[in-house]
């Protein structure tokens, strides 16, 4: 259905192609996934498939690439419109129209379909994709996965006979990102529609791909096979993965339920353990603090006794927007030393949380404090010694030219020695070449830029806005270490994130917030485990003992 | 009959009132407007225009223009006003409110004034004129509060919709901007510096146009790989008589205008702005021909537009019959001052203008719209 021929795509100024020599067939009716480290091309590949590589970013296409029969060199995208379905990372940037209705419905009058048709296939998609009740309201007014929703079904209904996703659940929480998938593969197996997708989160989708196409490293060759064949070599890989190459399971289980299979073994080996080396989920204990207090909820309840004053206190915060209450009477403490994950759906309220606690927003009632300080009221000098944000899109921080222009002005803000950011930086992550322009850098380049950036002034809190979007597993690792240093060195992390994988190896506990409210809070591993769509892959596969992450898994054996 | 058949349908997308018919709506109570400056029958429209989108306003993201509009008309009869006062008014007056102090200006500036006597019957003018004003700009935004621009576009012949399309896109490209103002002056307060003030503001501006351009280029390439612009093969004849009908009909249209606005030519002027008009419009059809859009779900003009548009029209065409019947009535003087009359029958015409509040069909209650980002 998709065939690349010998491909190179090298973009205008670059030093090389971007990717080289690509051969790939992609048959009729397959969900083929497109893995590899960030910067290996993936995009270009997914891009050039719509014909958008090279017709609208440029650059030079060399070799062969056809979609049913219509090579792309002599169609354009807007000619390919009806065979290709393409959905970017971010869906917002993919809506012409204003309405759920008419969104689905835009594709199919640009191609001129009849309008019984349209609407036949409108109501369709509507129930396939389970947005009947949002028909008519504004796609402005939805939340991340029902907006991914709608882009997919924007494209879906033309009827192409092939599907082009770029990270399509990166941004969702795992409910909303488990029934994207769903659908997928509905549409696989009933419609028999060609998928092509690419997705760092490989833990939520490599149990659907029928294939897997590698790109282990940027110029090296593409590699195409069964998934558990190419998972066993692969330098990124799931959590199942992971446990499945340490246990030598053969062959390597994919999802939850064929690696609970094979764990009979390894369960009983790790209940065999001498207690001392029981799974504790603290790898790095809070240095010299209390534990972590748990609150209790309901009526009688008393202030938490802590011989500490925590570094973070909220009171009954409550925030409203309009006639949304984004929070409702929020009760939470952190102290020094604590790594903390605010979970939740979409739209539940975490970065509004997050917001309050650097005072962006204002508390409507309840208060919020910060280090003994009121953050709204705090001038933003005062305040960054106090509390540092990295948000959800790191690059909103930055504002020079060049690494080094933006780590001088990160001094001069936080009247730190000159070179300080700059050292920093090059701690958390050695490499960065002064003269690179911030646009430039790799998502997880850019993060520790803004990191950087946010720690010059040394500030004891340290807020995160979904991390680790768009990092792949190496940036992951490297995150997880960084933040690992910090919270021994004493500093308090809050992070906002729906990956649950990320909560498990890296956080002391976990809050999860609905419709504003925090609905559980206490230690990771109590709160992980108790809900199914919260549990790393690691906890599904050795339940009930309560491992969490590869790496105890592994200390525990050693 | 039950008194609940008689009501209004609950609204949805098949018995959506054309946008068309509202825009008419609101341009009669526009025209309305322009035809006086009782402060009292301005105070009125303003009142009809209110309540009409109080009760049929969706919470559609174009819905909250309408706060912006009536903001909009405040500030306009404010500036009036300062304009009054300080470079006074051609009304004649006995009321002296305030004397501020005049400058002097040369005598080539003669007829130019700033400062010197404030009148009551100077601002009770401007005032006046200021409502007017604002209640057209009320009336706008009215408009523009419950007919969704989009489907407006719908209506448009198929060989403008492609254009109108790119007005749509630019038009969302304001509220983006303004988001994206807001999120980068609260990086500016997360990185320690001030985040009000001009200084700020202007620091902000070109990471946001880097950010509109960018968002704009991948806009059109998702466009491009969603079919937009896909063209029908024509013969070559066809494709150039639309472009000889179109460019020789613009001409008519412009020779034609020029014959009726110059004093000589009204003769030859009417003839040619319609042979002018009916060649373009032969063009845009022939036009629509390359294009192979289709409709999803057009609005259709059922009898409740009729009734909305009907309702707008009346109420301008009252206004416009009472204002030969009775000009004093619609233009109250101010010289001497006086208490205005609400007069009877251009006051009755007005509330023929609620009409859509009754008739249209009722918008759901507001559900809790989900925060976009999380």
């Amino acid at each position: 259905m998709i065939r690349f021929e010998d491909v190179s795509v090298t973009y205008d100024g670059a030093q090389g192609p971007t990717v080289r020599g690509i051969g790939l067939h992609v048959p009729e009716g397959e969900l083929m996934l497109l893995a590899g480290p960030s910067g290996v091309g993936k995009s270009t590949l997914l891009g050039a498939v719509s014909g958008l590589v090279p017709h609208f970013t440029g650059g030079t296409l060399a070799g062969r690439v056809t979609v049913a029969g219509r090579d792309t060199r002599t169609h354009k995208p807007r000619e390919l419109a009806d065979v290709v379905g393409t959905v970017g990372q971010d869906p917002l940037a993919h809506f012409v129209t204003d309405t759920v209705e008419d969104e689905l419905a835009y594709g199919m009058e640009s191609l001129g379909l009849p309008a019984p048709v349209m609407r036949r296939r409108v109501e369709e998609t509507l129930d396939l994709l389970g947005l009947a009740d949002l028909r008519d309201r504004p796609i402005a007014t939805l939340s991340g996965g029902q907006q991914q929703r709608v882009a997919i079904g924007s494209v879906l209904t033309p009827h192409p006979r092939v599907l082009v996703l770029d990270e399509p659940t990166s941004a969702l929480d795992p409910a909303a990102a488990e029934e994207v998938l769903s659908v997928l593969q509905r549409l696989v197996h009933d419609l028999g529609t060609t998928v092509l997708m690419a997705e760092h989160r490989l833990e939520r989708v490599i149990q659907y791909a029928d294939q897997v196409a590698l790109l282990p490293a940027a110029g090296e060759p593409l590699r195409v096979g069964d998934p558990a064949a190419i998972m066993a070599e692969s330098p990124v890989f799931p959590p199942v993965v992971g446990l499945g190459r340490l246990a030598g399971w053969d062959p390597l289980p994919l999802t939850v339920r064929n690696a609970r299979r094979a764990a009979g073994p390894l369960r009983d080996r790790l209940s065999a353990l001498p207690p001392h080396q029981a799974p504790s989920p603290l790898q790095t204990p809070p240095p010299n603090q209390a534990p972590p207090a748990i609150e209790e909820r309901g009526p009688g309840r008393s202030p938490v006794a802590s011989a500490h004053v925590p570094l973070v206190e909220t009171r009954g915060l409550s925030v409203r927007r309009g006639r949304i209450e984004a929070l409702r009477r929020v009760d939470l403490q952190v102290a020094g030393g604590e790594i903390v994950a605010l979970m939740g759906r979409n739209g539940a309220g975490k970065s509004t949380l997050l917001s309050t606690l650097v005072g962006l927003v204002k508390p409507t009632t309840g208060t919020a404090t910060v280090g003994g300080a009121d953050p709204h009221r705090a001038t933003p000098r005062e305040l960054i010694r106090k509390v540092g944000l990295v948000p959800q899109e790191p690059r909103d921080l930055l504002c020079a030219d060049t690494v080094a222009a933006e780590c001088a002005a990160a001094d001069k803000d936080a009247d730190a020695a000159p070179g300080t950011c700059r050292a920093l930086l090059s701690d958390l992550l050695p490499g960065i070449a002064d003269g690179t322009h911030p646009r430039d850098l790799s998502e997880g380049q850019r993060l520790t830029l803004a990191l950087a950036i946010v720690l010059t002034a040394a500030p004891p809190l340290l807020l995160l806005d979904e991390p680790t979007r768009g990092l792949d597993y190496a940036a992951k690792t490297r995150l997880v270490a960084v933040l690992r240093n910090l919270s021994a060195a004493g500093h308090a992390i809050v992070m906002a994130t729906h990956d649950v994988e990320l909560a498990a190896e890296l956080t002391h506990r976990v809050a999860i917030l609905a419709d504003g409210e925090v609905v559980a809070d206490g230690p990771t591993p109590d709160i992980v485990t108790s809900s199914p769509s919260f549990a790393p892959q690691v906890a599904k596969i050795l339940a009930p003992q309560r491992w969490l992450t590869v790496s105890q898994v592994e200390k525990a054996l050693a | 009959m039950a008194v609940s058949s008689l009501r209004a349908p609950r609204a949805h997308r098949s018995n959506a009132v054309h946008p068309g018919a509202w825009w008419i709506w609101a341009l009669g109570l526009g025209t309305a407007a322009s035809r006086t400056t009782n402060p009292l029958l301005l105070a009125l429209l303003i009142g009809v225009a209110g309540y009409v989108v109080a009760a049929r306003r969706t919470e559609a993201p174009w819905a909250r223009s309408y706060g912006a509009f009536v903001k909009l008309g405040l500030a306009v009869i404010g500036i009036r006003l300062v304009f009054a006062v300080f470079l006074g008014s051609p009304i004649p007056g006995t009321h002296l409110v305030v004397t501020l102090p005049e400058v002097p200006l040369p005598d080539w500036a003669q007829g130019v004034r700033i400062g010197g006597r404030v009148t009551l019957e100077g601002l009770v003018f401007a005032f006046y004129d200021g409502l007017k004003l604002a209640t057209l700009l009320i009336c706008v935004g009215a408009a523009n509060a419950l007919a969704s621009p989009s489907r407006l576009l719908k209506s448009l012949p198929g060989a403008l919709y492609e254009a109108g399309v790119a007005v749509v896109v630019a038009m969302t490209f304001a509220p983006n901007l303004i988001a994206d103002v807001r999120r980068l002056r609260a990086a500016r307060r997360l990185r320690g510096r001030p985040d009000s003030g001009l200084r700020g503001l202007l620091q902000v501006g070109l990471p946001v146009l880097e950010g509109a351009l960018e968002r704009s280029v991948s806009l059109a390439a998702a466009m491009d790989a969603r079919g937009y612009g896909r063209t029908a093969e024509v013969p070559p004849a066809v494709r150039r008589a639309t472009a000889a009908l179109t460019l020789g009909g613009l001409i008519g249209v412009c020779a034609g205008t020029y014959g009726l606005l110059a004093s000589s030519g009204a003769g030859y002027g009417l003839p040619v702005l319609l042979a002018g008009v009916a060649a373009a419009l032969g063009g845009l059809w022939l036009g629509g021909r390359r294009t192979v859009r289709t409709r999803y779900r057009p609005d259709v003009w059922g009898v409740r537009a009729w009734l909305v548009a009907a309702s707008g029209a009346a109420a301008a065409a009252v206004m416009v019959w009472s204002g030969g019947q009775d000009p004093a009535a619609l233009q109250p003087p101010v010289v001497p001052l006086a208490m205005p009359q609400l007069p009877l029958w251009p006051a009755a015409g007005i509330l023929l203008g609620l009409l859509p509040a009754f008739v249209t069909p009722a918008p759901h209650p507001p559900t809790k719209p989900t925060e976009a980002a999380s």
